[in-house]
């Protein structure tokens, strides 16, 4: 499986805020985005995944032999933005369970992943009752519950503690070692090993 | 989708802005009418039809900004919109879901609010009918408003803004019906079958409009 950018350039509120993005990434790769604040990462990220419109260039998926996906790239990836999408008035249960039926292709069970996360103990709570952490890493279980072969994750690890990014850095290095294509806006260092790196709005004066 | 409509239910259901909060506001109004009509019977009976179907009106409105500006909030907009369902069904059935949870119980209602507007009970069972075949439409029409509000943190006036001049066909239908069951000159097998027809018009319409809003509105 083989993930082309071209050529990308995004705008939002009718000022092109990134353009002449291009990367190639292969199954197993990881591409990290920096850059500073307001340099456009999500932007990115979001036109990746299929979430705004593109002004330029294309996002193509093509298999093992080289033929090009049909469906849109969006259908076959997982976007973990800075919002968790988590109904407050539903369990972590109920929530997980939800998002499973709904994108299909089941990996592991709720309750599996759950544990993975290290959150069984809350299964049955209100997800409103959880921690900025928590939530997050309820969002993580989010990404294990179905199976996608590309994950796009927007700074993944904020409101984790020390402890959590350990465990965070442990799936996504399972998830490109099985073939997974990850893209990844972050700060911090994830233990990621041959990543490769897309900076984003430092072109020299 | 089925995970869908149960979690629209359960969600709206918990929030309680959905069924209960729909049926109480309804009440208000329709309670509120006798008061301002005066103490005479037989105008407010020749009233009543009107003022349960506005009553349901107003109260189906309450409720479709939850149906996209929350999902915005929370971030769930972006994973509903990705994946491969048609985005079109899937906000059929969050409509769907809405009708369940406002306009439904409203009907389930009316019984109880034509009785404090002095209506027979044969006047009362075509008003329910009407109003189980016209008030989906306020919903899947509602979806086009709530699409085009999604971005704007308090647009709950501005859709109803928006979707009460497109409802006003169902209302028009709606109450010749309810007159044509009372009056044998005039027909109610006609505008009930339009009242119909723009239920399952709108049904296909009101996602369609809606899908097509919320994919140009992605930012």
């Amino acid at each position: 499986m083989k993930l082309i950018v071209e050529n990308l350039a995004l705008s939002r509120g009718g000022q092109q805020i990134v353009s002449g993005i291009s990367f190639e990434l292969t199954a197993g790769e990881a591409l990290v985005v920096t850059g500073e604040n307001g340099s456009g990462k999500s932007t990115t990220l979001r036109g990746v995944a299929g979430l705004l419109p593109l002004d330029h260039g294309q996002v193509c998926l093509f298999d093992e032999t080289g033929k090009q996906f049909e469906e849109p790239v969006r259908e076959y990836c997982h976007y973990l933005g800075h919002k968790n999408a988590l109904k407050q008035n539903l369990t972590v249960r109920e929530n997980l369970t939800f998002w499973q039926d709904f994108m299909g292709d089941t990996l592991l069970s709720v309750e599996e992943a759950l544990e993975e996360v290290n959150l069984s103990h809350t299964i049955d709570l209100p997800s409103n009752y959880l921690s900025t952490g928590q939530k997050r890493r309820v969002a993580i279980a989010k990404l294990l519950v179905s199976d996608r072969p590309i994950w796009i994750l927007d700074e993944p690890t904020s409101g984790l503690d020390a402890q959590s990014v350990d465990m965070f850095s442990h799936h996504i290095k399972a998830f490109c070692e099985d073939g997974g294509i990850l893209i990844v806006a972050t700060h911090l260092p994830l233990g990621l090993k041959d990543t490769k790196t897309l900076k984003i709005g430092t072109e020299p004066l | 989708m089925i995970a869908l409509l149960k979690r629209e239910i359960v969600s709206s259901w918990r929030s309680g802005s959905g069924a209960l909060m729909g049926v109480l506001f309804f009440l208000t109004v329709v309670t509120v009418f006798p008061f301002a009509v005066g103490p005479d019977t037989r105008l407010l009976t020749q009233l009543a039809p009107a003022i349960l179907w506005i009553g349901a009106l107003l109260a189906s409105l309450l409720g479709l900004d939850r149906l996209f500006t929350q999902e915005r909030e929370d971030g769930s907009l972006d994973l509903l919109v990705m994946q491969s369902h048609p985005l079109m069904l899937t906000i059929f059935i969050k409509a769907s879901a809405h009708w369940f949870t406002t306009g439904l119980p409203l009907v389930l209602a009316t019984p109880l609010f034509g009785i404090m507007l002095n209506l027979s009970p044969a006047a009362v069972g075509v008003t329910m009918v009407t109003l189980l075949a016209g008030t989906p439409a306020i919903s899947f029409i509602g979806t086009v408003g709530a699409a085009v509000a999604v971005k704007l943190p308090r647009g709950g006036m501005l859709i109803s803004i928006l979707v009460l001049p497109l409802v006003i066909p169902v209302l028009i239908f709606g109450i010749a019906a309810i007159a044509g069951a009372s009056n044998t000159s005039q027909p109610f097998t006609g505008p009930f079958l339009f009242l119909c027809a723009i239920t399952l018009f709108t049904s296909v319409l009101g996602p369609l409009a809606a899908s097509v809003m919320l994919r140009h509105s992605a930012d």
